[in-house]
């Protein structure tokens, strides 16, 4: 097809200049991370004068051991707490939002569509804007500061039950439904053992999408944690960026932790470009 | 709305599938939606019901502020507070001039590579998705963080390489450039995505034809893949004025290196400093419901636009 022949067809201009943008886009948005693979390397005089990274000057290695002595070794106790929450959050998430997709993919009930239709204005409420009515119907039944309070709001995801719909849709054959129903299995049986496993490419989908969510999150817990034991990596991290400009030792720590904490999102896209592509596929085409 | 007209579009296509289901199932679809209803009302509709609630309301110390809070029913007290206070209506002034640097600049930029990428011309397409697409993988606040220290003169080597070619940026004394650019950065490759994968979904016949009438590679893309692409657009546009409008994590990191950033730069900052340091719940109530109205409001105008829009160009085609 057309993507050969371009390929057959000598450098051309026009071909040299496309593909230098691409390369400028690509080298801005690798930058950031290229600075903080380096930044990792320097203690706290050497990144504030802008040392250039050498191997004398290398000191990885005790910002790692600094990173996970200081404090009694809480950011360890952050990382836990941010697998916890992603982990958790984002494998219960995406059972609810399959089963409700299932549900309105399969099921023909009264109001269902005023119910879709409800869950899709779910979509277009602003996070943030929920984080501190949540915060005060939390500090009114006592789940302020605890697990809870961000273990939660991440279980609910409307776009995902849209997104559910939609993967339904497209990887459940309504013949195979009606051949596990023919074979005397139950409704929720045909669920769990029929819809679900044919689904799966979506549940990983959703999966994702809520993983990267809930571990990015800062708002939430910012609201609703003061208990810093109970801090994910990203509110752990803030909260000693504050720090700082009294205590510089602490922009070695901030940094290698940021590294850190970076580490498993970006592997994550790197092998599962299939599952990312196929969700913002969704969502964008109708 | 068009996500909301588009969207059931998809589920709908596969109703006709779906004929002669037996009675009594219904007991099962309750089950697989419990959960996910439950979750919902805990999480989204009572928390805003509470709010709007709560907005009515205000405490009232008496006399010169000795003495128990009594709450007083205050009815759109709260609200008339809110807008009636400069730092409340200039966080809007400053999201209002966020949106009218950033949307043009992150959409410009997105759909541009992604036109590029979709170009017969492109080489190694995954490997520019993938890096493209990794700061979406990075945390709002260490992207924030990173890029204050790239800010820093003396820490950063953009800056410094930028200095010794003899140009001098202070990027701190501009928060707003300086958030756009936070933003775009970790927004531009997920758009792109989204873009690229709506133009791959074109028909080849119809590009085909372009191509066969003798339609440059820009006209096409101007007058045939944009317009083809425009429900994603619009999609993107909606959820990016949602999303400008929520603005808090980097203007919030650059507060301690941009004196200009004060505690209210953004409605949301706003709503945080009225419930956290002046606990005063009633008025971030307010501040809190009058944001989510704004987003509303304004998803719906673009919606509105957009399918507006759409409909002229149909009905101009038939």
């Amino acid at each position: 097809m057309s993507t050969l022949a371009a390929e057959r067809r000598p450098w051309t201009m026009s071909k040299v200049a496309v593909n230098a943008v691409l390369l400028v886009a690509a080298a801005y948005m690798l930058m950031p991370l290229g600075w903080l693979l380096t930044a990792a390397t320097k203690n706290a005089g050497d990144l504030l004068s802008g040392q250039p990274v050498s191997a004398e000057r290398f000191r990885l290695g005790e910002n790692l051991s600094n990173l996970f002595s200081t404090d009694g070794g809480l950011y360890v106790r952050w990382y836990a707490n941010s697998l916890l929450y992603a982990g958790v959050g984002a494998t219960l998430c995406a059972f609810i939002c399959i089963a409700a997709g299932y549900a309105l993919h399969v099921y023909r009930f009264r109001g269902k569509e005023k119910l879709f239709g409800l869950v899709l204005l779910g979509v277009m409420v602003p996070m943030t804007a929920l984080a501190l009515p949540m915060y005060l119907v939390a500090s009114e039944v006592g789940l302020v500061n605890t697990y809870w309070a961000v273990l939660l709001p991440c279980l609910v995801n409307p776009f995902g039950v849209y997104l559910a719909r939609v993967f339904c849709a497209g990887y459940i054959p309504t013949e195979v439904l009606e051949a596990a129903r023919i074979d005397g299995a139950t409704e929720l049986r045909t669920f769990w053992s029929v819809g679900l496993r044919m689904v799966t490419p979506g549940f990983f989908t959703i999966f994702l999408f809520q993983f990267t969510s809930i571990w990015n999150n800062f708002f939430l817990p910012l609201v609703m944690l003061s208990d810093n034991s109970l801090f994910p990596v990203s509110l752990g991290l803030y909260s000693w960026d504050t720090q700082t400009s009294a205590f510089p030792e602490f922009y070695p720590l901030v940094v290698t932790g940021s590294l850190l904490a970076i580490i498993p999102l970006v592997t994550a896209f790197v092998i599962l470009q299939r599952h990312w592509k196929a969700g913002l596929t969704a969502g964008a085409v109708k | 709305m068009t996500t909301v007209a588009t969207r059931p579009d998809t589920a709908r296509a596969a109703a006709p599938r779906r004929r002669g289901r037996p009675p009594g199932h219904s007991g099962a679809a309750g089950v697989l939606l419990a959960p996910f209803m439950v979750l919902f009302t805990a999480c989204t509709l009572i928390p805003i019901g509470y709010a709007v609630h709560l907005s009515l309301y205000s405490e009232r110390h008496s006399g010169l502020g000795f003495g128990v809070a009594e709450t007083v029913f205050t009815g759109f007290g709260n609200y008339s507070r809110a807008l009636a206070d400069p730092a409340f209506v200039s966080g809007f002034a400053n999201v209002a001039k966020y949106c009218a640097l950033y949307i043009p600049v992150m959409i410009g930029i997105s759909l541009l590579l992604a036109l590029l990428l979709d170009s017969a011309l492109a080489k190694a397409r995954h490997f520019f998705q993938l890096a493209l697409f990794l700061p979406h993988a990075v945390p709002g606040i260490i992207a924030a963080l990173i890029w204050v220290y790239l800010y820093a003169p003396g820490i950063s080597p953009v800056l410094d390489a930028m200095d010794s070619m003899g140009f001098q940026i202070d990027i701190l004394g501009h928060p707003l450039p300086a958030v756009v650019n936070m933003a775009a950065w970790q927004w531009i490759g997920y758009n792109m995505v989204i873009f690229y994968a709506a133009l791959q979904a074109i028909p080849r016949e119809i590009l085909e034809a372009a191509e066969v009438d003798g339609a440059s590679p820009l006209r096409t893309a101007l007058s045939i893949k944009i317009p083809l692409i425009r429900a994603s657009l619009l999609t993107v546009v909606m959820f990016t004025v949602i999303g400008a409008l929520q603005l808090f994590t980097e203007p919030m990191i650059l507060q301690g290196s941009a004196p200009s950033v004060d505690s209210s730069w953004t409605p949301n900052m706003y709503v945080f400093t009225a419930a956290f340091q002046r606990n005063d719940n009633g008025l971030a109530a307010a501040g809190s419901v009058l944001l989510a109205l704004v987003a509303a409001g304004l998803s719906f105008a673009v919606t509105r636009f957009g399918r507006s829009r759409a409909a002229r160009a149909e009905g101009g085609m038939s």
